[in-house]
């Protein structure tokens, strides 16, 4: 039999039970609508997370200082205070290709100004801090190097800080106390938000490293080194050559830091939501394959149904695999329209949800090319048993059958 | 001249029950080209196995079978159902028509099943409404099976076993579901394809049908214990005009104009 006339007849038998044949469909619409739906929401969520690191800063390497070993027994990151001011001086005065160093001290204190106080985080940072942040200073300006040299009592604060400490005032040429030092403001940061993790950023209060380790803090240590690098291909080989400048500081001591892109920083980050899209979209298959189970039901119910219909393809020369192809297409043509119509539901409410929810989402044409191809599957998995259920039917039993 | 059937001591044993079932116990038969059989029997008889048979739906336990020269035993399935679309047309009691299919559409569906001659749609189509128009139903070819009368969905299954030119037309209990005027208007249809030259083998259990036909076949337990050809045979033709006349008297229709 032509393969047109197969599908001609296929159509014609779906077209003959019209609600039972939507309602079948419904399961794969709702498969695939929620697979496109949940992929989407994943891929908007990933770019929206790419785009928070990118307004972190952007060709940022980050030197931590190491574990510390004795006796064999490591401790964590962090666990030792060993790297200098020196370090910092050395990379920025002997790696190419870089464009800005702050080292990095950070701290909690208690804050006071106005009568008011607030407990935030002080960090001692280089004049490069902003420009390798990408954070723009909104009123006033940075602290110079000058300021740096001199240890002067100068900061720069968030705007969590400007709320708490100085509502309703112009925070510039104010001053607040930490430790009992007066700080004079001179900037106060554009507001940032909350990071990926969920820290508020604009929560902090930025003073010249030099200040913070000599007046605050008193450590001869320092948390870490930001390093802004000229361009996003040279990252690598500016991580090596500050690994390679800092083991030879070292001296053939083991290495006591760690040195990390701003890439794989937000690698950690990304690798949540796609946790989320991973188990979202498993559930979404679930319901896929149960939809699948349906199409097979309503299959086996059609095959039964039509006994008689089938005994007299057979009786006047149809082969098996004839009556076979035709409830193969049925099943086919069923599940595919429950995936054309599931692209539709999916595309729809992803622009419901962006639209009224504004939730990011970006709808993929490989998720789409993905979801005809497995309905098609679906189509062809689920209705092979019953198609060769149909083309086994014995002619004579088939004519009988009431 | 070679029969278009020709049967040596077929037997049909069933074993699907605990007890097997011999159903056809040893059966010789020779069908030429032209004739027009009824096959009778009592129910349990074993005529339904024999059409069966005859019909190539199954195969023998023992004995051979003949089509038009073809020994169907050595048959796969495959081939067998090819043999049952080019050599056989097929009349049911029930009519089987597909349901919500149009009376061309059941006509065509042997042809969009053939294997040896590739037709077009339009050749498809042609031949379809050559058949509908030989059975006398050409005007009601866009009509579905529940449009149509019982009679005249007869006719249009006897179209559908003619559009391949078969061999043989078998037909089982064709007028099982009519009343006695249809039945006699679908032997009429028989009749005169008969008389164009085809082979007609039918199952019936009415006597008065089976004295339509040219021989008579009568089995029990299994065997032909009858076998002979019908002497001066009704004629559709003539027994329909009783039939008219008949009805006129008694007022059912209104009186032929004459």
């Amino acid at each position: 039999m032509r393969f047109t006339n197969t599908l001609l007849v296929a159509l014609r038998a779906l077209r003959r039970n019209k609600m039972r044949s939507v309602l079948t469909a419904l399961g794969i619409i709702i498969g695939i609508g929620a697979v496109i739906t949940i992929v989407s929401m994943g891929n908007g969520a990933k770019a929206r997370v790419e785009a928070q690191v990118a307004a972190l800063g952007q060709n940022i390497i980050t030197v931590y200082p190491g574990s510390f070993s004795s006796g064999g027994m490591r401790g964590g990151f962090g666990s030792s205070a060993t790297l200098t001011v020196e370090d910092a001086e050395a990379i920025a005065a002997e790696i190419e290709d870089i464009d800005g160093v702050s080292p990095e001290v950070r701290d909690r204190n208690q804050v006071l100004a106005n009568g008011l106080n607030w407990n935030t985080s002080v960090n001692g940072e280089s004049p490069d801090y902003p420009y390798i942040k990408n954070w723009p200073i909104v009123q006033g300006a940075m602290f110079s190097d000058q300021d740096v040299k001199s240890l002067a009592k100068v900061c720069v604060i968030g705007k969590t800080v400007v709320d708490q400490l100085f509502p309703n005032e112009d925070p510039i040429g104010q001053t607040l106390r930490i430790r009992n030092l007066p700080f004079r403001v001179v900037g106060v940061l554009d507001v940032k938000g909350f990071s990926l993790f969920g820290s508020d950023q604009d929560d902090v209060v930025i003073i010249p490293y030099t200040s913070h380790m000599r007046r605050v803090s008193r450590r001869a240590n320092i948390s870490s080194i930001l390093v802004q690098g000229a361009s996003p291909e040279k990252l690598d080989v500016v991580k090596q050559r500050i690994e390679d400048l800092l083991t030879q500081r070292r001296r053939g001591r083991e290495p006591d830091f760690t040195v990390r892109t701003q890439e794989e920083i937000a690698q950690t980050a990304t690798e949540t939501s796609k946790t989320m899209t991973l188990l979202l979209g498993g559930i979404a298959v679930v319901s896929l394959i149960v939809g699948g189970i349906g199409v097979m039901n309503i299959m086996l119910v059609s095959v039964t149904e039509r006994t008689r219909e089938i005994g007299i393809r057979l009786a006047i020369g149809a082969h098996g695999r004839d009556v076979l192809t035709q409830f193969l297409i049925e099943a086919v043509l069923l599940s595919v329209l429950g995936g054309v119509l599931g692209i539709l539901c999916g595309v729809g409410a992803s622009e419901f949800a962006s639209a009224y929810f504004g939730m990011p989402t970006l709808v993929s044409p490989g998720s789409i090319v993905a979801a005809v191809g497995f309905s098609t599957a679906i189509g062809v998995f689920f209705g092979f048993y019953p198609a060769r259920k149909a083309a086994q039917l014995d002619p004579i039993e088939a004519l009988r059958y009431e | 001249m070679t029969p278009v059937v020709k049967i040596e001591e077929i037997h049909k044993i069933y074993d699907s029950g605990e007890v097997p079932v011999h159903a056809v116990r040893g059966v010789s038969l020779e069908i030429v080209k032209g004739e027009f059989v009824a096959l009778m029997g009592a129910s349990g008889s074993g005529k339904s196995t024999l059409m069966n048979l005859l019909g190539c739906l199954d195969r023998p336990t023992r004995g051979r079978f003949y089509l038009d020269g073809i020994d169907i035993s050595q048959l796969d399935k495959n081939e067998l159902a090819d043999l049952r679309n080019q050599k056989l047309g097929f009349v049911f009691q029930g009519f089987n028509l597909l349901a919500r299919t149009t009376a061309l559409e059941n006509v065509e569906l042997p042809m969009l099943y053939g294997r040896h001659r590739r037709m077009s749609g339009s050749q498809i189509r042609d031949r379809a409404m050559e058949c509908l128009d030989a059975v006398g139903l050409g005007n009601r070819a866009d009509h579905f099976p529940n449009q149509l009368s019982g009679g005249q969905q007869q006719r249009v299954a006897i179209a559908r076993a003619l559009v391949n030119h078969p061999q043989v037309l078998l037909a089982d209990e064709p007028t099982g579901n009519l009343d006695s005027k249809t039945s006699v208007e679908v032997m009429g249809v028989f009749q005169k394809l008969n008389a164009s030259g085809i082979t007609i083998v039918m199952v019936t259990h009415e006597l008065d049908i089976a004295h339509y036909c040219k021989r008579n076949l009568i089995l029990r337990d299994g065997v032909v214990v009858r076998d002979e050809f019908v002497k001066d045979r009704s004629i559709a033709e003539s027994e329909l005009g009783k039939l008219r006349a008949a009805e006129a008297a008694a007022k059912l229709t209104a009186a032929p104009a004459a």
